[in-house]
């Protein structure tokens, strides 16, 4: 039985080879910070490209990538129109940490908390800090899992790669 | 269950064969495997099976506005850090969802969180080995504009089985300025649940409820930069199943958490309290453990990224506690004597845990007892952590994190030793966190923290004592690290045990994939998320971990 399970998922997986590769935001809410709900999939940037960054107030990688980003998100706007979307994972114990850290840092992304997960979940995120870049047609054409001093510039570069 | 999965795949397969165009496909990876060799030192044992694994696949197909899923997982067996109970293979997770005009239904298994979780949350932490993904059928309607409902039949997951409850739940939410399209620039929402758990009485002396019922109101406000959350719950009596008539627990439960959020550019404050009294929510009045806690009272304390502040954390008492916790977040302007070229961010938090007034609610026929509402003073204190981090950019290669803390634990306590075996520790702790970047791409990083320990009262056996850590990572973006650290108790009152405790990580990182090695020992201690605490033995071995997403 156990056998004939992982056959078919890998029969499954093979299948799975001749669907189209390009992958979408799924059809999930996360909040907004002043407590709307919003749906994932309605995320748009006048055909520019988004970047989404799942963080934490707890992970200090995730906090470094989108304060290293912050100083040059001026920079990363004016020349390719690109939009930060931070979400954060933080569930009900440090949730009310999430807006006092981000408008004490200065950050001008747009926030939404995923606190328990679904969003996290469905995009296959393990842990954070996870990176996807999503393109004009609001597709994810990118991803990167963790975060080291200077990975920004390489994130840069698939923006500009994909920016009109 | 097994046949219910083969199900689930040979409806994934027909969907397949049905609709070839626009699904998508994808998942993630994770394996986790680890080679124990003893190290009496440490008292790390060798496992058998010198090498154990735990890996899982999550796939997902997606196709408009259906979605259906599996886990695949692997204990084989599992590490030693994780309950024995997990062994094996399995598809303990799949589900089927599909959303229209508002309705979205769920087959399957499903993670579901009623308000801050104060009477039920199922959720997974892969860290912690918790996962009590509920598996039965889950409602979720969009009424009308700013209303939606949610409700649910189901059991929950614990290891590859269920357990004995079955729960039943619903929950509403309204948004006040959505239904009424109210301009007002406050926000009104409201919102209210109930749970119920049925289980069968099996008791030959008590006549225990067999639903267990508890209830939640919440309410928040929102203006500007200001945010309030207030949450009170109550659980009817759910006595544990004993013939004893003194052990028998007849009280009621109840809970209640409040915050306040104050934010605006460079600044942020927020300031909460909680309290729960016998308010344990259980998949199986008979068994006690972290794998059958359904309801999610977090610890009031700030979660410490860095090792040694984390040394001693706090573990949430959801049978009796009062917290209360302040965070200050400010940020020094850019330009000013002490802001520097590029700003300086602080962030203070205070959180103090303590017993309720002689203990929880206890009700039967020899006990009557029901602690005051608010007491702080002269109760059993539990755990306090008052701490300060400062967090700066030098210049554009060298930037640090400082932090200071003093913490006070209450080891009996929290560790369930007799009183006055360990007492309570008071530990004051220093870390430097400092980046130099090399050059484009290359960074040092090292750490340095310090932990002076003290026992504050005379008890019958010695805490560790002193700590130090240092570490050293070197990282070269996009895809690569190098880390080495060391953890030495050089304080320990036992010279036998001034130990240290070295660890060495190399990493590949490449866009979804990520690979590291490590090698070293680990210190035998408590790890937690969110107050929910797992006891990770000693441990001495070689580690492999890759995870992988797509």
């Amino acid at each position: 039985m156990k056998q004939l399970s992982i056959i078919l998922i890998a029969t499954f997986l093979n299948v799975g080879t001749i669907f189209s590769q390009e992958r979408s935001l799924p059809n999930i809410d996360v909040k907004t910070l002043d407590g709307a709900t919003f749906n994932i999939q309605d995320l748009e940037n006048e055909n520019n490209p988004i970047v989404i960054s799942f963080w934490a107030t707890w992970c200090k990688p995730c906090k470094k990538e989108l304060n290293n980003i912050a100083e040059i998100y001026e920079d990363w706007q004016d020349e390719t129109g690109v939009k930060v979307v931070a979400i954060s994972i933080d569930d009900t114990r440090s949730m009310s940490k999430v807006a006092p850290y981000v408008n004490s840092s200065d950050w001008e992304y747009e926030i939404y908390l995923d606190s328990n997960s679904d969003l996290k979940r469905a995009l296959g995120v393990s842990s954070v800090p996870h990176t996807f870049l999503i393109n004009s047609e609001g597709k994810i054409v990118w991803q990167h899992k963790g975060y080291i001093d200077g990975d920004e510039d390489e994130l840069y570069e698939q923006i500009q790669a994909i920016s009109k | 269950m097994k046949n219910i999965s083969l199900g689930f795949i040979l409806f994934f397969l027909s969907i397949n064969i049905f609709a070839q165009n626009n699904g998508e496909i994808h998942g993630d990876f994770d394996l986790n495997m680890q080679s124990y060799i003893e190290d009496a030192t440490i008292n790390a044992v060798a496992a058998d099976e010198i090498i154990r694994n735990n890996s899982f696949l999550n796939i997902i197909f997606t196709k408009n506005n259906f979605s259906a899923g599996l886990r695949y997982e692997s204990y084989l067996n599992a590490l030693l850090d994780y309950d024995d109970d997990f062994k094996g293979n399995g598809i303990p997770y799949r589900f089927a969802t599909y959303s229209i005009e508002g309705l979205e239904v769920t087959a399957g298994n499903f993670y579901e969180q009623f308000g801050s979780g104060l009477i039920f949350r199922s959720y997974e932490e892969k860290g912690l080995g918790i996962d009590n993904a509920m598996d039965g059928i889950r409602l979720k309607y969009k009424l009308l504009k700013g209303i939606s409902l949610k409700t649910f039949i189901g059991k929950s997951r614990t290891y590859f089985t269920y357990a004995d409850g079955i729960f039943r739940g619903i929950d509403g939410e309204i948004d006040l300025n959505e239904t009424l399209e109210l301009q007002s620039k406050t926000r009104y929402i409201f919102g209210g649940s109930f749970i119920s758990r049925y289980q069968q009485r099996n008791n030959p002396v008590f006549e225990l409820p067999q639903n267990v019922g508890l209830y939640a109101g919440r309410l928040n406000i929102i203006n500007g930069g200001w945010n309030y959350y207030g949450e009170y719950a109550y659980k009817i009596n759910d006595p544990v199943n004993s013939i004893q008539e003194d052990a028998v627990n007849y009280a009621s439960g109840n809970a209640f958490t409040s915050s306040l959020t104050f934010s605006k550019r460079g600044f942020g404050i927020t300031g909460e309290i909680h309290r729960a009294d016998n308010m344990l929510l259980l998949s199986d009045r008979d068994r006690i453990g972290k794998a059958y806690i359904m309801n999610y009272i977090p610890t009031l304390s700030k979660p410490h990224a860095y090792t040694l502040l984390a040394l001693y954390p706090c573990a949430t008492q959801a049978m009796g506690e009062l917290g209360v916790q302040l965070d200050i977040f400010y940020k020094i302007k850019k330009g000013s004597l002490l802001g520097g070229k590029y700003g300086t961010k602080l962030n203070l938090n205070f959180s103090r845990i303590n017993g309720l007034n002689n203990g929880n609610s206890f009700k039967n026929d020899l006990t009557n007892h029901e602690p005051i509402l608010i007491s702080f003073k002269g109760e059993e204190l539990y755990f306090a952590d008052i701490n300060l981090e400062v967090n700066k950019k030098v210049n554009k290669r060298i930037r640090y994190n400082f932090v200071i803390a003093n913490q006070t634990y209450n080891k009996d306590f929290l560790e369930g030793k007799t009183p006055g075996e360990y007492g309570v520790i008071n530990s004051t702790i220093g870390v430097l966190d400092l980046s130099y970047k090399i050059k484009k791409g290359h960074t040092l990083r090292m750490e340095v923290q310090t932990l002076i320990a003290k026992q504050l009262e005379t008890a019958s056996k010695k805490e560790e004592g002193d700590w130090v850590m240092a570490l050293a990572e070197y990282t070269i973006s996009p895809n690569w690290f190098f880390t080495i650290q060391d953890m030495y108790n050089y304080g320990n009152d036992d010279e036998s045990k001034r130990l240290h405790y070295i660890n060495i990580n190399f990493g590949f990182l490449k866009g979804a994939n990520r690979f590291s090695i490590g090698y070293g020992k680990k210190r035998e201690g408590i790890f937690c998320v969110g107050g929910v605490c797992k006891l990770v033995p000693s441990s001495n071995g070689l580690n492999l971990n890759i995870t992988s997403s797509f």
